[in-house]
């Protein structure tokens, strides 16, 4: 009789084809560790990097397959209905592996230089890529709190994971202090919607709260809690893409911990981070745009100001660009916030304009701190500006690839920065939220100082004053380093000069997020 | 026709042929100086050649966009490579492709030529895109695109504090236009409704006329605050002497001829064609601005001790006068201030080019270290003559009739405006002969006695200049002819669109300033007043001449 009963427990029915990257990204990891155990002289060559780079690439390729039959059959739900693969999922993913596969190629030279090789690092890398997929495609609160924490996790380690630097110690421990506290913020808002609406589920939530549905709507008594649990994931979220108010922490989180790390932090992270909030407040709270969208409002408003005047006075590049990863999350905070107009074709440019500009930023970043992992020469800690001195006189090649990354992040036209922003603006213009998209526009140029002092540094060293300073020492330029640079200029500058390249698969993206 | 339009694509031509020199000059090894010149030269001279190619082939009679090239390039934000030219734009195109070949003639770059002539070049490209866009967008990219060589310009070969100048260009320029961008998505959101779709097109955006007063008055607004900064307007110019200064020889020539007129030409082909009705509601600012220009920029000009800033002043109080001809929204005054743009290009790129040269022999702009010049050089005096009298207005060379239109003009629409502007005509005489005069005169001293004259290398780079002012200055018809449908027809879309509104003054424009002798008189009279006893600069003119 039990043993009868035992059989026919339902399991959800898993279409594994869907699921592959993911299982790939994951097992990759788990491999890489076996690997590396049973045969150590795999631990320090070329092989782990080599093994993740691939596994990214192996993610990757299965992506045209899902998406034709996203195509054909449209989005499809999987493992107990938990996760949803459609076009926005796809389009993240590879977003994700991209990036998985520039830093692992970054992370090679960079420990044989510090002396830190291991498999750890790529390790961690692939489970916190795994993670963002999952939370990318979760259509459930509870598997975006999951993914949420294997994205977090392993990238706290990975901040910690420069053994001889203090500043990495210390990076990593706050960073998970402050990520800890988040996740308990975003924990406590995923059980007050749960008591409100009584499904985790994000497209049940969404049924529920349909306008057009007076008999989904949420019993009177339980609005006020369902609007604390929405306050309370916002918050969550702010943390996780470092929208103001709750950016502090990163400034000292990316200027302590290793720079490829950052490279990872600023992209993946981020990418994962977007894809989260645009799921749960599109699809899940989207008819309650009205409630969330002024406090969105207030805080895209601050992190646009605060990310472009702080980072103005920095020093340290490192502390620069983590100052201008919170503008430029600024500017995806307002298409997020055009992605919650009631008027769908408003809200798919809206959701377009993100996810354009997940795009061109993490192959942006990716490059600018691929460069700063060069600079930061052995020990890694020559992040000054004055440390950039004379680079066009040692590195022209270098140097140039810097200036053009650096424009773009500037938004300068034929970069894909440019259409980046103007995506951003054109959509803000659409929704009619002009006062966001002039805000918006004067934080992209204030923040062009920065870049700007960063090529003066680099391209006009001898100063005003006309003093012949030394110029600080030469660096080593490996030639996998250079090629992860080499890439995302090129690719810059591609999309700068063909930005409609892919369009098709983006508007799907973003329409099957906000259409379904 | 249409045939023989498609046959050669001159517009892209004129962008692509300078980028492939920049991909020439790439190829070329760093240490290879004449050879990188040389490139740099025959690339832009060949743009320039085929640029006064399209002024032959150019249609005189018709008033609309020639050349025109539409690619579609984003559909979804309905972006395209729209190009094409008219009167207004014609002659901007022209002096582009001709003073680009001369400031390369004209000077060397101290280090790093590859660099140099690398970003001269891609200059040369976008300037060329700013003037032929006919697409909102495509223009802002080419707008901002330019910065970025003209930074490297400035910061990497410019003088003394060039960094903090190279700086405060960029960001100046950066910040004044960022809000143009949402000015550009707001108006064809704005005016989606109307036409059907989205499109960035400039004509048929500005048939469109679809936004309310105050969202046409806002927008404007936003597109006039990025030109004002690029004119410069007072009080926005405060970038201009510092980056006119400290740049080299090349970029101050390039920056006063060419950049600064994609300010002016903003304001006529975006700011007026698109928004009549605010342009005309709000021409008094633009008006008063303008006159606070001419008098403060020639007053500071007067003061100032360094050659080369005094001609930067000169620009402030020049540009002034462009501004008060376009707002007045008549014929003449618009025609005028086309042409002046033409000739502020041509007197100011010359000058800067001579102060150059002067820098170049003396190591000093001082003025009080020069003096004498004229005994240890005299043909270099004598070609400095004539562009300074060029630049000061004097009948018979071509800053004369662009000036005297723009006064014609805002006499008629704008009385009190032109009143104090008129004396900017006296101010500039009284700077440039005064500066003249105690660079020049007298006898010289030091190292200014043995002051090299005017090489031959030298006197051919100037010399087109030198042909174009006395050229303009004595049959400045061909000219007119060609601008004037286009004028015409821009006004005629003001007063259709504006309620009430018609144009001051009489349709017809004299082209040759014959039929007002009166107001030549008192112009040549209040000239030769502020002369006073100089007239020896007149003499050389007349030997060059």
């Amino acid at each position: 009789m039990m043993l009868a009963q035992e059989t026919e427990v339902v399991t959800p029915n898993i279409e594994w084809s869907l699921i592959w990257p993911l299982i790939i990204l994951s097992i990759g990891a788990v491999l890489l560790v076996t690997i590396t155990s049973l045969a150590p002289k795999t631990r320090t060559n070329a092989f782990p990097a080599w093994f993740t780079a691939a596994c990214g690439i192996g993610a990757a390729s299965f992506l045209p397959f899902m998406y034709r039959r996203v195509l054909d059959e449209g989005p499809s739900k999987v493992i107990a209905d938990a996760l949803v693969i459609d076009a926005f999922t796809i389009f993240i993913t590879g977003v994700i592996c991209a990036v998985v596969v520039l830093v692992a190629l970054l992370f090679d030279s960079y420990v044989s230089r510090e002396g830190l090789a291991g498999p750890e690092w790529y390790v961690l890398m692939l489970l916190s890529a795994a993670g963002g997929v999952l939370l990318a495609a979760a259509d459930d609160l509870i598997v975006t709190f999951l993914g949420l924490e294997i994205l977090s996790i392993a990238v706290y380690v990975l901040a910690a994971l420069h053994l001889r630097r203090e500043a990495s110690q210390e990076a990593g421990f706050k960073y998970f202090i402050l990520g800890a506290l988040s996740s308990a913020i975003f924990l406590y808002g995923i059980a007050l919607i749960y008591g409100s609406t009584g499904t985790t589920r994000i497209s049940d939530i969404g049924r529920l709260l349909d306008r057009s549905n007076p008999a989904g709507l949420v019993p009177a008594q339980d609005a006020s809690m369902l609007l604390l649990g929405v306050a309370l994931l916002l918050i969550g979220f702010g943390f996780k893409v470092s929208a103001a108010p709750f950016h502090v922490w990163t400034p000292d989180v990316y200027e302590g911990s290793p720079s490829p790390v950052v490279a990872f932090m600023a992209s993946a992270v981020k990418v994962a981070g977007f894809a989260g909030l645009l799921r749960v407040l599109v699809i899940g709270l989207g008819d309650l745009a009205n409630d969330w969208r002024p406090l969105l409002l207030a805080m895209t408003i601050l992190t646009l100001l605060l990310g472009s005047f702080l980072a103005v006075v920095q020093t340290n590049v490192k502390r620069m660009m983590a100052y201008s990863s919170i503008a430029h999350a600024g500017f995806m905070l307002v298409g997020t916030y055009v992605a919650g107009d009631f008027d769908i074709e408003e809200a798919i440019n809206g959701g377009t304009s993100v996810l354009f500009y997940l795009f061109a930023y993490s192959i942006l970043v990716v490059g600018t701190f691929a460069t700063i992992t060069v600079m930061g020469r052995r020990g890694d800690d020559a992040h000054d500006i004055d440390d950039y001195r004379g680079l066009s006189r040692q590195q022209p090649v270098l140097a140039a690839c810097l200036a053009v990354l650096l424009f773009a992040q500037a938004g300068v036209p034929f970069t894909s920065g440019f259409f980046a922003k103007f995506r951003v603006i054109a959509a803000a213009a659409g929704s009619e939220a002009y006062l966001l998209a002039a805000v918006a526009m004067l934080s992209a140029a204030v923040s062009a100082f920065l870049y700007l002092r960063l090529v003066v540094s680099v391209y006009m060293a001898d100063g005003d004053d006309e003093e012949e300073a030394p110029l600080p020492a030469d660096v080593d330029v490996p030639p996998v380093a250079m090629l992860v640079i080499g890439i995302a200029t090129v690719t810059t500058l591609v999309f700068g000069i063909l930005p409609d390249l892919g369009g098709n698969f983006l508007r799907e993206a973003a329409s099957s997020l906000l259409i379904g | 026709m249409i045939i023989a339009a498609a046959a050669f694509p001159i517009l892209p031509a004129l962008i692509i042929a300078p980028l492939l020199t920049v991909l020439a000059l790439m190829l070329i090894p760093a240490n290879r100086d004449s050879e990188l010149k040389l490139a740099a030269l025959v690339g832009t001279t060949i743009t320039g050649a085929m640029s006064v190619w399209m002024l032959n082939a150019f249609d005189k009679t018709d008033a609309g966009f020639q050349f025109a090239v539409n690619r579609v390039w984003l559909e979804d934000l309905g972006l395209s490579w729209n190009l094409g030219v008219d009167g207004i734009s014609l002659f901007l195109i022209v002096m582009t492709g001709v003073l680009f070949p001369i400031a390369i003639l004209a000077t060397e770059p101290h280090h790093d030529p590859k660099q140099y002539y690398i970003w001269l070049t891609l200059l040369m490209a976008g300037s060329m895109g700013v003037f032929m866009a006919l697409d909102l967008l495509l223009f802002f990219l080419f707008f901002e695109v330019v910065l970025v060589p003209m930074y490297f310009l400035i910061g990497g070969w410019g003088h003394g504090r060039r960094i903090y100048a190279a700086l405060k260009f960029f960001l100046y320029t950066m910040a004044g236009s960022a809000l143009m961008l949402v000015g550009i998505v707001s108006v064809a959101f704005l005016s989606m409704d109307s036409i059907g779709e989205l499109t960035f097109d400039v004509v048929r955006l500005a048939d469109a006329q679809a936004l309310s007063t105050t969202a046409q008055r806002l927008v404007f607004l936003s597109f006039a605050l990025a030109f004002a900064v690029k004119v410069p307007l007072f009080p926005l110019h405060t970038w201009l002497p510092d980056a006119h200064t400290e740049a080299p020889t090349a970029g101050s020539v390039i920056l006063a001829g060419v950049m600064l007129k994609l300010g002016t030409y903003g304001y006529l082909r975006f700011g007026i064609y698109l928004f009549p009705n605010a342009a005309h509601d709000l021409a008094w600012i633009f008006l008063t601005l303008g006159v606070i220009g001419i008098v403060y920029g020639a007053a500071v000009a007067t003061m100032q001790r360094d050659l080369k800033r005094l001609v930067a002043y000169s620009s402030v109080a020049h540009l002034g006068f462009i501004v008060l001809g376009m707002f007045v929204l008549n014929t003449q005054g618009i025609q005028g201030a086309v042409l002046q743009m033409v000739n502020h290009g041509i007197s100011t790129g010359a000058l800067f080019i001579l102060v150059g040269w002067i820098y170049e022999r003396r190591h000093t702009r001082e003025i009080s270290e020069l003096g004498g010049l004229q005994k240890s050089a005299p043909i270099f005096a004598a070609a400095f003559t004539l562009v300074m009298l060029s630049s000061v207005g004097l009948p018979g060379l071509n800053g004369f009739v662009g000036e005297f239109l723009i006064l014609l003009g805002g006499f008629q629409g704008a009385r009190w405006w032109t009143v104090i502007a008129v004396t900017g005509v006296i101010l500039a005489a009284l700077y440039l002969l005064w500066a003249y005069q105690r660079v020049f005169h007298g006898t010289p001293t030091g190292d200014n006695a043995t002051m090299p004259d005017l090489r031959l290398s030298e006197g051919l780079a100037i010399l087109p200049l030198l042909f174009l002012i006395v050229f303009l200055g004595v049959y400045p018809k061909p000219m007119l002819e060609r601008i004037e449908p286009s004028v015409e027809r821009l006004v005629a879309h003001v007063e259709a669109h504006v309620d009430g509104f018609e144009s001051p003054g009489p349709e017809q424009v004299p082209a040759e300033p014959a039929t007002a002798d009166d107001l030549t008189e008192t112009l040549e009279e209040a000239e030769a007043e502020a002369k006073g006893d100089d007239h020896e600069g007149d003499d050389h003119e007349e030997g060059e001449g």
